[in-house]
């Protein structure tokens, strides 16, 4: 049987009903590791198989004794390296945490361990989760399973490669500005970005802390629907994490659109959009019409506020984030140096990469006295602003539909020489996160390239159940395509 | 480029980040720092008088606990990670003579 190619929710099924045991299904995902790993590298860390399989034994006696009845029980996953690992090495990429290893388990793996998830490895993403391509990885670039010559996107372009490569059944990821969503489509993929506090940030080492969160990366809609409900929870230990009314996400998946008012902000469709990706996210919207939705277009506004918004915010949170990575602690230390403050400097200048340095410099420019008004309050004085056009938006509108990035997956070693030409790639992606909106990422078509193209779907805040269930119709109307590396 | 950093600017910035950045380096910050704010001066053509800066999303204010300790002892898992460590404790260069 095709284990790998199964969804995670199907794949849980079978487990539970006997018809594939824990085990087979650890021994494919790690056998598919071994095979695709020389191409795509999505993995930084892939654990010890003695280990996987232990813990395979483990769940599989939950499962029979009925102690374990999530539908994820049994199922392989892979978690983003920047969640930490009790006792397994947790790098973000970097060299600077290059043998890092976590006294304890992020909340979000926690609740999947707990569900009786296995965890088979760490994957690849640019450093600290800086970068669109997976590229500024100091454990080298993960490639796109459709073609190993583009990148993945990123930064969870390990967790998405990794999931379209079936190197794993689903992924965690984290999106700070299109992190999960734009990879996804890059890459083919189902990703979910939720409302800002829904996922707890425990154990998740911090970019940007007002626009981290985690959330799934799957085969389809469903499998996202049930992991958000399990990694899902409210945590003290996360100040920032909200108490929901409602945890069941899994009750939206249903093919039922009629009547639902979707919005399409017309500067998503315009200028540096490619043709391609724009006629299939239309299609897309198209195909939501004939179900029973009624489309309109409509002008959000202040779009093209959002990315230098977004870098002011995100950069400045950055320096201040990693300013705890200073040789003390934990991580690398450089090997010599002359007093204590020299010491910071250089573990610094030697363990960060290029991308790291440029957006601690600029964020620590930003927030500089003389500076900090003229920039980092106008940028939070801004993203007020771009809240209140998502409040109007969403008074009329049930969501608003989208591409999850201008263009498919750039070639490798294209991006990195022009950031600003790099960061107006996230242009669909970013205010999602300076709202605390959730957004979900699934494939809607090729392009004549044959990559992948992703549209987004983004509802109000809280409100999930609407881009699931819209998203749960798309994805009826069409098959998952799977790259030709893995179609048997 | 309208944002041209000056050399001490760029020494400055370094100081506050903890970074000891190579001349070459340095270079490249004032360039990159100088077009990102170019960038970024888009900002003002909006209208921001009497707007709140958002820090945060929702209406959540601080959030209190009971000061427990809920944690264990995991005082050799820590040092275990710790470049150098000496007698229980972390260890760093001289810092003063």
């Amino acid at each position: 049987m095709d284990i790998m190619g199964l969804t995670a929710v199907t794949l849980g099924r079978k487990i539970k009903e006997k018809e594939i045991t824990v085990k087979e299904a650890a021994q494919a995902a790690l056998a598919q590791i071994e095979a695709a790993e020389a191409d795509i590298n999505a993995y930084v860390t892939v654990f010890d198989k003695e280990a996987v399989f232990r813990r395979a034994d483990e769940v599989q006696k939950g499962i029979e004794d009925g102690t374990l009845t999530n539908p994820l029980a049994g199922v392989p996953v892979a978690i983003k390296d920047n969640m930490c690992t009790k006792g397994i090495r947790t790098t973000c990429s970097s060299k600077i945490l290059e043998n890092f290893e976590p006294t304890y388990t992020a909340e979000a793996v926690v609740n999947l361990e707990k569900a009786g998830a296995v965890l088979i490895g760490k994957t690849n993403m640019d450093e600290f989760a800086m970068g669109s391509t997976t590229e500024t990885s100091a454990y080298g670039e993960t490639k796109n399973p459709w073609n190993t010559g583009h990148v993945p996107g990123g930064s969870s372009g390990g967790s998405c490669a990794a999931v379209a490569a079936q190197e794993c059944s689903y992924a965690l990821g984290s999106d700070t500005g299109g992190s999960i969503r734009q990879p996804s489509s890059f890459c083919g993929v189902t990703g979910l970005k939720p409302t800002y506090g829904t996922v707890s940030r425990y154990g998740l080492i911090a970019y940007g802390s007002s626009l981290d969160q985690i959330g799934p990366v799957a085969k389809d809609v469903t499998d996202c629907a049930v992991i958000l409900e399990t990694i899902a929870s409210y945590d003290p230990k996360d100040s920032t994490s909200v108490k929901r009314d409602d945890y069941d996400f899994t009750s939206a998946l249903k093919e039922d659109v009629k009547g639902m008012k979707i919005g399409l902000p017309r500067d998503y469709f315009g200028e540096g959009l490619d043709s391609g990706v724009k006629n299939s996210v239309l299609q897309a919207a198209k195909e939501l019409e004939e179900r029973g939705a009624i489309l309109e277009e409509f002008d959000l506004g202040l779009v093209e506020y959002a990315i230098p918004a977004y870098y002011v915010i995100a950069a400045a949170e950055a320096s201040s984030n990693l300013a705890r990575f200073d040789g003390v602690k934990y991580g690398y230390r450089t090997e010599e140096s002359e007093g204590l403050h020299q010491m910071y400097k250089k573990t610094r200048s030697e363990g960060f990469g290029a991308e790291v340095k440029r957006r601690i410099m600029l964020g620590s420019f930003v927030l500089s006295s003389g500076y900090y008004d003229a920039y980092y309050l106008k940028a939070l004085r801004t993203k007020a602003l771009i809240k209140q056009e998502f409040d109007k938006a969403f008074e009329n509108y049930d969501l608003i539909l989208g591409p999850a990035a201008p263009t498919t997956a750039p070639k490798l070693g294209e991006s990195l020489s022009d950031p600003i030409k790099m960061y107006l790639g996230d242009i669909y992606t970013i205010s999602v996160n300076l709202a605390g909106l959730p957004g979900i990422s699934l494939p809607c078509g090729l392009d004549q390239n044959g990559l992948p193209i992703g549209v987004q779907l983004i509802g109000d805040c809280f409100q999930e159940k609407n881009i699931i269930r819209a998203a749960y119709a798309l994805e009826q109307t069409r098959t998952y395509v799977q790259p030709e590396m893995v179609r048997r | 480029m309208a944002n041209i950093i000056s050399d001490e600017t760029i020494e400055y910035v370094g100081i506050l980040a903890k970074l000891e950045l190579s001349g070459e380096e340095k270079e490249q910050a004032k360039k990159d720092i100088g077009s990102m704010l170019d960038y970024i001066d888009k900002l003002n053509e909006l209208d921001t008088t009497n707007i709140e800066p958002m820090s945060h999303v929702f209406p959540v204010h601080n959030v209190f606990r009971e000061d427990i300790v809920t944690n264990g002892d995991d005082r050799e898992q820590i040092l275990a990670n710790a470049p150098e460590e000496k007698n229980g404790a972390f260890m760093v260069p001289k810092t003063f003579d």
